[in-house]
């Protein structure tokens, strides 16, 4: 478990998780930075801030269970490519999307890969529903399954 | 040209009720306007001076008689009779009331339009040449191109929340009537050596308020790679574009911050990443993309008009422009009534030239980054009766690429972020020049005009650009000289200090008459200002 | 003195801040004072003004002029439509923006 005090950044719990889209039993402790992660070889949860470079993560794949991408503000798209990369490099662990994650973005954060969402202000269950309901088909090929129209047409 | 198959209006469906319940959810309080304004922008809703304003998006710039008419209808229901073209090829509407918005994106729907990601930190509105499918010079019709890539970056989910707005253009000849070098990805269809077609790509160009012009980055992109490649050059951007600076977040900034060299190379190594991926469409996917936009029945035809009628002369020669089949030309309306506010139609206008489109141009218009209105196929045989039509409804101003064609923004009449009004100062130039008669003595010369550093009405690639500043609460002028969109691209410089409302009247005249004087045989006002540079200018305006 | 603007949230209509509700005649704005932040933030929280701001201005004659040229813009509507202004008729009303 990483408990090293200064790696500890305060981040989310199983308890924090509003949506979680997986089976397996969650991470129970709190994850660390990419460059405490990087720097210990125990760590099985990390946290990719912004300005992180998720391809750093990468080579430890295989050993991690818990990827938190941080949201300090939703205008701030670098997450949705952190997980969509990640998941290109066959991530298959819990990504989980945190902070100022908002119901209209919950359709392209499961797009780019996010599988659990732990939002700084709950979201309401029915826009929930309908946010995930809303799309009937997708233009581009991302992180989840989801077949793209250009597919569908040349079936 | 396109049009959609059941998934595409499954998703234009599907997006006006996602944001009939965002605006549901903004009135009802459960979203804070914060949250909700990018929303809205991202469906083309803006809040400006004196109402919302609705972009509405026209694809390549590329519409029917049936969506025009769609057009009046929605400026008659929901706006004040009106719609503005704009430099983006789109269309806005300036009275727009919130509760109406989700309505009239149902509308749209139903004509198979939508005002999607016509704003917002998002890719944008995709434009390209307005004389694509006619022109007599293009390698391939650009729009196939345009629309794979339109499709591939609607609701794209990692792209929607860049570090700031996101414009690309795609051109297919060498005359570049798109500005495409200035926007901040721009296509163009070539072919290679072994003449297979493919992409080059210019990233990192741009307008505002750090006007650059983009670099080649790559010379030749298969076409088979093409979502791939653009897919890249958008993740290194949203990877390391600033988040910390709006004035520096546009990719221009990265590009050349990280040197072009450096930024393709981080491009190349995404791309052979992505490659792997498989996010590209088959080609038949763009095989089937392209079968929308084949040829209409051309018909062998006169070539010739009888030109003894010496304003319907005028008319042809200034305002229609070959063809690729010599029976037919493109024909432009010009909406630069002299006096009138560039780009602005009323709801019978654009009723008319929906009818005239379905009459005589095979059903199709484009709107010109110009801000006017092309019939891309016209019979020449027709051309007469077209121009009777249009003249008769002040639609027949005489006046392509002269000094009366002036582009220009709302400006501070109607944009909340002008620090100037642009259309007065458009009133009075064209009014000035047309009144004296010299805009024929002028031939090709390329005003625009805007209203801040936004840029909005290409100040910047303007022969004469002017650019409307605010000193100390007072409306001023800078002009600006010497700037090209066209495949010379180039950025105009300031002269010097600005003008108030009547002097930049004078200026313009001004700078006009050094050219008269100045000028060589067959040079164009960019062709002297080029040969003589900017110090004549300088002394007749300020000595 | 200072007076409050904003846009009516559902119409986007530009509105002034009379004391007691919102107008669309500037002539009908008062003197916010040291209050225009606090009836900003309630009338927004209300949602029946969008983005509120306070901004200067001056009374002459009973008529209130804002400082500003894009608020007398605003106050008014588009120079060069003014069949689509406050004040159609007035001949005087685009000098009076600039």
């Amino acid at each position: 478990m990483a408990d090293t005090g200064d790696s500890d950044i305060g981040g989310t719990s199983p308890d924090d998780v509003q949506l979680r889209f997986r089976e397996d039993e969650p991470v129970g402790h709190a994850a660390v930075t990419v460059d405490a992660f990087l720097d210990q070889s125990n760590a099985n949860a990390v946290r990719v801030e912004p300005g992180d470079d998720a391809r750093e993560l990468i080579p430890h794949l295989q050993r991690i269970a818990l990827v938190e991408v941080n949201f300090p503000a939703f205008g701030d798209g670098r997450g949705y490519s952190s997980a969509r990369i990640l998941r290109e490099a066959g991530y298959a662990g819990e990504l989980r999307a945190v902070g100022d994650v908002l119901v209209d973005q919950l359709a392209y954060m499961r797009r780019c890969g996010f599988d659990a969402f732990a939002p700084d202000a709950a979201l309401d269950p029915n826009d929930v529903e309908a946010a995930l309901a809303r799309w009937p088909h997708v233009y581009q090929e991302a992180a989840d399954a989801r077949q793209p129209i250009w597919a569908e047409r040349h079936a | 040209m396109y049009l959609y198959d059941q998934y595409d209006q499954a998703m234009v469906d599907a997006r006006v009720e996602e944001f009939r319940d965002q605006a549901r959810r903004r009135l009802e309080g459960k979203l804070s306007e914060d949250q909700f304004k990018p929303l809205r922008l991202m469906n083309g809703l803006y809040l400006q001076l004196h109402a919302y304003m609705l972009r509405v998006a026209i694809p390549y710039g590329t519409l029917n008689g049936r969506q025009m008419r769609a057009l009046a209808d929605i400026a008659e229901t929901y706006d004040r009779g009106y719609g503005h073209f704009t430099t983006r090829q789109n269309i806005q509407y300036n009275w727009i009331k919130l509760e109406d918005a989700a309505d009239i994106l149902a509308d749209l729907a139903e004509v198979e339009m939508h005002a999607i990601q016509t704003s917002g930190n998002c890719i944008r509105n995709i434009s390209s040449d307005h004389f694509a499918g006619a022109a007599a010079d293009e390698l391939v019709d650009p729009r196939p191109y345009a629309e794979l890539l339109r499709q591939w970056s609607s609701f794209h989910p990692e792209f929607s929340y860049l570090p700031r707005k996101f414009k690309i253009a795609v051109i297919a000849s060498e005359t570049d009537r798109a500005a495409m070098k200035l926007h901040d990805i721009g296509i163009r269809i070539v072919s290679n050596s072994e003449g297979e077609p493919g992409a080059a790509f210019y990233v990192g160009g741009g307008m505002g308020r750090t006007p650059m012009i983009a670099p080649c980055i790559r010379e030749f992109v298969p076409l088979d790679r093409l979502v791939t490649y653009a897919e890249a050059c958008l993740r290194v951007y949203n990877r390391y574009g600033r988040r910390d600076n709006k004035y520096k977040a546009r990719i221009k900034i990265l590009v050349h911050e990280l040197g072009a060299e450096e930024y393709t190379r981080q491009v190349e190594e995404e791309f052979a990443h992505l490659l792997e991926q498989g996010v590209e469409p088959p080609i038949a996917e763009l095989d089937r993309i392209r079968t929308y936009f084949a040829d209409p029945d051309f018909e062998d035809g006169p070539k010739s008009v009888d030109r003894s009628d010496p304003d319907f002369a005028l008319w042809v020669e200034r305002n229609t422009v070959r063809h690729k089949h010599d029976a037919y030309v493109s024909a432009v309306i010009s909406l630069k009534p002299v006096g009138g506010i560039p780009g602005d139609a009323s709801a019978e206008q654009m009723r008319l030239m929906a009818d005239l489109a379905e009459r005589y141009s095979f059903d199709e218009l484009r709107v010109m980054h110009t801000q006017n209105i092309v019939l891309p196929h016209v019979r020449i045989a027709d051309l007469h009766a077209l121009w009777s039509a249009l003249d008769e409804a002040g639609l027949g101003a005489p006046n392509l690429d002269t000094i009366e064609d002036i582009i220009a923004c709302p400006g501070l009449d109607y944009c909340s972020l002008a620090n100037a009004r642009s259309i007065p100062v458009a009133q009075r130039i064209s009014e000035r020049f047309a009144a004296k008669g010299r805009t024929a003595e002028l031939g090709e010369l390329k005003l625009k005009i805007s209203g801040c550093i936004n840029a909005c009405g290409h100040h910047h690639a303007g022969h004469i650009g002017i650019l409307g500043v605010d000193r100390k609460g007072v409306e001023n002028y800078q002009l600006l000289l010497g700037g090209s969109e066209a495949q010379d691209t180039a950025l105009a410089k300031i002269t010097g200090p600005g003008f108030d409302e009547d002097g930049i009247v004078d200026a313009v005249e001004t700078a006009a008459e050094v050219y008269l004087r100045e000028r060589e045989d067959g040079e164009r006002f960019l062709d002297t200002y080029r040969r003589i540079g900017m110090t004549p200018f300088k002394e007749a305006l300020y000595g | 003195m200072k007076i409050l603007t904003g846009n009516d949230l559902k119409t986007g209509a530009v509105v002034w801040w009379t004391g007691v509700d919102w107008s669309i005649h500037v002539d009908d704005a008062v003197d916010a004072g040291g209050e225009a932040d606090t009836v900003a933030a309630r009338e927004e929280a209300a949602r029946r003004v969008n983005v509120p701001y306070a901004i200067e201005a001056e009374r002459i004659d009973g008529k209130v002029r804002p400082a500003h040229i894009k608020d007398r813009v605003r106050a008014l509507g588009p120079t060069v439509r003014p069949d689509l202004t406050l004040k159609p008729a007035d001949p005087d009303a685009r000098d009076w923006v600039i």
